[in-house]
């Protein structure tokens, strides 16, 4: 193999997984250690730079860190990243005077944003302080989008929700509720320099089947349903209950039903587990609260009896499934009566733009959904762009989060008169950690605790309202140990071949064995012939040039790495060494600084 | 010397041996060595041999005298017998465990100073009562825990750190055992476990005295320039003569070898030795032609290694003595002193 480039800035990134994973590349452990240090407000705003919502993102976010996480490698559960970030949140003091500065001269440049939900809302987060005057329209009578009209406040109480809305709002975002855009066309034809739509994924996703129609009071569209009892337009539903569909949207409805009085609730699973959309711990949370999961049931038809529903008929699936856990067949096997009172539909989402007109220039694919840059986030007309489930389609907040840093540079250039497409690559910085010959910056010894669990309200107490926050956040004791989880991935191996001597003792040290010396070969056979065979291949193997020695190569399997640093105190010479990574991953006010990579630094180092 | 131990997480592919134990049940304490000293590369040689040769730790006993070496015991097999002796007297109190129980394995690990200078006597005698043990000496040609003055094995020339140069003739261990009528003497090299954990799993199963001389580098008082034990000059000069495979007794030797260059030696147990020569000419089962090429090489400047002697049918010790066939510390104690009476009538056959 060739010698590993790590001068590019991916190859020590994707040794922290969970900033790898997450799409606004939060520096996981770097907040993870000032949490360890009692540093919550400097925790908070280290996670505001990346994800804007911490508060909010600590409660509810998807968390794609979590199932990417090292430590769920080394042992069985990853570290509670999204929990700890409350931690954080929860924790923190007044960072009013850290927010960013609104200049109180403008620079002259407006911006029309469609939609008040987290893609807006970021948007607005990242013009605001270079003095664009932001003009956010909202159809709803309150800013958050789904957030607030589809995540329920057992999970997402809402005074959390507008406390971080407000601190963008309170930069001095010109916010219009109660005004829907019914025209692009005419929104064009007002003086902005630019357009963001971040108005989501708004259709929920039907089930034509027989019956559908013939009792409609008692057959619900889930997101629609949602935002009613978000309203408080509705705040009953029938003893039983069935929810149809096992994503998240699945899981908040079942669990909305419980608190709404339904007494049997079963969420009805066209497939087996491990082919559902929900998240496992949503479906833990779910099942916590006896909710059934009703698997291969697929929906059939709605009984109705004099006219009201009464129930629905099911398929009753079974299936094939290959070797790579695909399913390769599927039949009917039989029919199954389920009776109920409501019904829920959770089956996914889908955008619609019934005010976007066809005609202005603005080009829309195959599914009638406008083409949009996936880096620049621009559609095929100038100066009109796209974030949020708004732009691809349902995803989530972190991901919106992410669509609006990127479509805010790009609204930046556009409204200068620069090309958009070109922008600053991402970047990085290593510094040693080393403080002593054997002591680092950082806590090396591993944390043996298992995952803590976050503790939740009782059953008896949790359904007595519908807003009771069900968790309850870790204790102190509790994120003191969670904090020491973390196996500080970011604090990289960095390797100097021309120092090695070759004594073999980091090879002899490395409590997961992924280091040795070898005669180089090409990856597929050196893979096997490691200390430990490096089975994962997902994860990287990091290769030196020649040693000085004997010509052989060091060569590290990143995928098992607990960072103890003990190959670094080891080593005689300081071949290998200790170093903080840190990722510069450019966000609109970094494209302003021409230093800006070698300005950038991390809170706490 | 490190502050936190070794993580108790491990790969989750570890194997595991016929007791069903990881390697890591077979480590010891942290060391507390400089970072980087050879010696802590042949403590891991040795937790890697008992480990695959599936020796169960509580019927080792590691032995040692004093000196950086001599401290390695903690380091390994923690859950063995250990025994810390005064310096370079490791050998008696070796033989003392070894004549009460003759079942454990015993290791000795010693340096060129324990074994070299002030132990010397000591080495010699047990070499020549092959005692069944196995006894690696970690030569790095200094006292390195008082700070790396030259010791015996020093090489004429080579310089100490702060450039003063060694007047004295060195001595070679395994010249030295072959002499005394030794029964296995293996050469090796910390940076070289490929060779180096055969070396000494041969040397564990082998019945009697086993003496390994593992090149062992002082990273931080000998590994300069002007060293003749440092990594680089070890590497530069290494000459491996013979390579040895182990084959435990389960297993049939199912690698291809030359004839002519390959030896079978069949260890006491059924396990077997296959010597493969590097050089057609040597022969390690004669002493005259072993000495003669180790001479030879050494004056040409090159470091000999490999299993250099092996005579499996020397008699060990309890065999010289006609001891009996269980472990004393396990006879009976009316046996194991039989009272004045028994005694009385001893010393009147000598009258
Ligand atoms: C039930 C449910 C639960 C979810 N749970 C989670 C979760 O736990 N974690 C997570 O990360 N994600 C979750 N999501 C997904 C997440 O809510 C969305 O991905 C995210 O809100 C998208 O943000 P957005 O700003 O793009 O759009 P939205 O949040 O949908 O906001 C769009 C806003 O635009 C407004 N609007 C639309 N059209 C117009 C118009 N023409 N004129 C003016 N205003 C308009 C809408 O009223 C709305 O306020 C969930 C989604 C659902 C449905
Ligand atoms: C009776 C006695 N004499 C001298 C010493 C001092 N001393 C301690 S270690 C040592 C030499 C050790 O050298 P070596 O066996 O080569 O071990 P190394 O440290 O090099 O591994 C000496 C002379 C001692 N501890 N005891
Ligand atoms: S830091 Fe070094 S010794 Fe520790 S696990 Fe990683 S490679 Fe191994
Ligand atoms: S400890 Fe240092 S010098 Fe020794 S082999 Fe490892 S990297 Fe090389
Ligand atoms: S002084 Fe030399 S022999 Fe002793 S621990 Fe240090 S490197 Fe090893
Ligand atoms: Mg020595």
């Amino acid at each position: 193999m060739k010698p590993t480039d790590t001068s590019n800035p991916d190859y020590f990134h994707k040794v922290v997984d969970c900033q790898w994973a997450c799409p606004a590349h939060t520096d996981v452990p770097g907040y993870i250690r000032l949490i360890a240090q009692g540093r919550f407000s400097d925790a908070y705003m280290l996670n505001r730079k990346s994800n804007v919502f911490p508060a909010i993102l600590g409660r509810v976010c998807d968390r794609p860190c979590e199932p990417a996480c090292r430590r769920g490698r080394v042992e069985e559960k990853p570290v509670a990243i999204c929990r700890l970030k409350r931690v954080a949140a929860d924790n923190r003091g007044d960072i009013t005077d850290r927010l960013p500065k609104i200049p109180a001269t403008k620079n002259g440049k407006k911006v029309a944003l469609v939609g008040a939900g987290c893609a807006s809302l970021a948007v607005a987060n990242d013009l605001m302080p270079l003095g664009y005057e932001c003009v956010m329209f909202e159809a709803l009578d309150r800013p958050g989008g789904l957030m607030w009209t589809n995540i329920p406040a057992f999970r997402l109480p809402p005074e959390v929700l507008q406390e971080e809305i407000d601190m963008i709002l309170n930069m001095g975002v010109d916010l219009r509720l109660n005004t829907p855009i019914e025209s692009m066309q005419a929104l064009l034809a007002e003086d902005y320099d630019a357009v963001f739509v971040g108005t989501g994924a708004p259709k929920g996703k039907n089930l034509e089947i027989p019956g559908r129609y013939d009792d409609e009071a008692h057959v619900h569209i889930g997101i629609e349903w949602l935002e009613s009892v978000a309203f408080g337009h509705i705040d009953k539903i029938g003893d039983r209950v069935l929810i149809i569909g096992v994503g998240n949207t699945a899981m908040d409805c079942c669990r909305t039903s419980l608190r709404l009085g339904a007494k049997d609730v079963k969420v009805m699973a066209r497939k087996p587990r491990g082919f559902f959309k929900a998240s496992d711990w949503e479906l833990e949370d779910a099942e916590e609260e006896n909710v059934e999961i009703v698997i291969n049931h697929s929906p059939k038809e709605f009984v109705i009896e004099d006219g009201k529903l009464v129930g629905m008929n099911f398929d009753l699936m079974e299936y094939d499934i290959d070797d790579n856990g695909r399913i390769t067949d599927t039949r009917s096997v039989g029919e199954e009566f389920f009776p109920c009172d409501d019904v829920v539909l959770a089956i996914g989402q889908d955008n619609a733009f019934p005010w976007i007109e066809r005609d202005i220039g603005m080009e829309f694919d195959k599914w009638d959904v406008p083409v949009v840059d996936r880096r620049t986030h621009e559609s095929t007309l100038k100066g009109v762009f796209f974030g949020g489930d708004a732009a691809f389609g349902p995803e989530n907040i972190i991901w919106a989060v992410e669509h609006a840093h990127q479509s805010a540079i790009s609204i930046h250039k556009h409204c200068h008169g620069e090309d958009v497409a070109d922008r600053l690559p991402d970047g990085m910085s290593l510094a040693t950690v080393k403080m002593g010959i054997h002591e680092w910056s950082y806590s090396n010894d591993y944390e043996g605790a298992e995952r803590m669990i976050v503790p939740h309200v009782s059953l008896a107490e949790r359904f007595k309202q519908l807003n009771i926050e069900v968790e309850l956040g870790f204790d102190a004791e509790q994120a003191a140990t969670e904090v020491e989880r973390c196996l500080n991935c970011d604090i990289q191996t960095v390797f100097a071949a021309k120092l090695c001597i070759e004594c073999d003792a980091c090879v002899d040290i490395c409590p997961v064995d992924c280091l040795t010396i070898t005669a180089n070969g090409s990856e597929e056979e050196l893979r096997g012939r490691l200390q430990a065979p490096a089975t994962n291949l997902e994860q990287d193997l990091y290769v030196s040039g020649e040693l000085p020695q004997t010509q052989r190569v060091m060569v590290k399997d990143e995928d098992l790495c607990v960072h103890c640093g003990l190959c670094a105190e080891r080593c005689p010479t300081g071949a290998w060494d200790m170093q903080e990574f840190s990722l510069f991953h450019p966000h609109l006010k970094d494209e302003l600084s021409p230093d800006a990579p070698g300005k950038f630094r991390k809170y706490g180092t | 010397m490190s502050y936190i131990s070794k993580p108790k997480v491990t790969h989750p592919g570890l194997p595991r041996n016929e007791l069903g134990m990881t390697i890591r049940e077979y480590e010891g304490g942290m060391s507390t060595l400089c970072a980087g000293c050879g010696h802590d590369s042949v403590t891991r040689a040795l937790v890697q041999a008992a480990f695959e040769l599936s020796i169960p730790p509580h019927r080792m006993a590691k032995l040692s005298g004093i000196g950086c070496s001599s401290k390695t015991p903690a380091y390994f097999l923690r859950q063995s017998h250990g025994f810390n002796s005064v310096h370079g007297r490791m050998p008696s109190v070796a033989t003392g465990a070894n004549a009460a129980n003759r079942d454990l394995f015993f290791v000795g690990v010693s340096g060129d100073g324990d074994s070299l200078s002030i132990g010397l006597g000591q080495f010699a005698h047990a070499v020549r009562r092959n005692l069944n043990m196995l006894y690696v000496i970690e030569n790095n040609g200094v006292y390195g825990l008082t700070k790396g003055q030259f010791s015996a094995s020093a090489d004429i020339g080579s310089t100490a750190k702060k450039g003063e140069e060694n007047l004295q003739p060195p001595m070679d261990p395994c010249q030295l055992v072959i002499s005394l009528g030794g029964s296995f003497v293996a050469r090796s090299f910390s940076g070289d476990k490929e060779q180096l954990v055969p070396l000494l799993k041969a040397g564990l199963m082998h019945d009697g005295f086993a003496v390994v001389d593992v090149i062992s580098p002082c990273v931080t008082f000998n590994d300069h320039e002007g060293s003749t034990k440092s990594y680089q000059y070890t590497r530069d000069h290494y000459h491996p003569a013979i390579f040895a495979d182990y084959i435990p007794p389960s297993e049939e030797i199912r690698a291809q070898y030359d004839e002519g260059d390959a030896m079978p030696v069949t260890l006491h147990d059924g396990s077997q030795i296959v010597l493969r020569k590097a050089d057609p000419d040597y022969d390690p089962g004669d002493v005259a032609s072993a000495i003669e090429y180790l001479q030879r090489h050494r004056d040409a400047g090159e470091i000999v290694t490999g299993l250099l002697y092996i005579d499996e049918q020397k008699p060990e010790m309890h065999a010289l003595n006609k001891s009996v066939a269980e472990p004393m510390s396990s006879l009976p104690f009316q046996r194991l002193c039989p009272g004045s009476g028994a005694l009385k009538s001893l010393q009147d056959r000598f009258r």
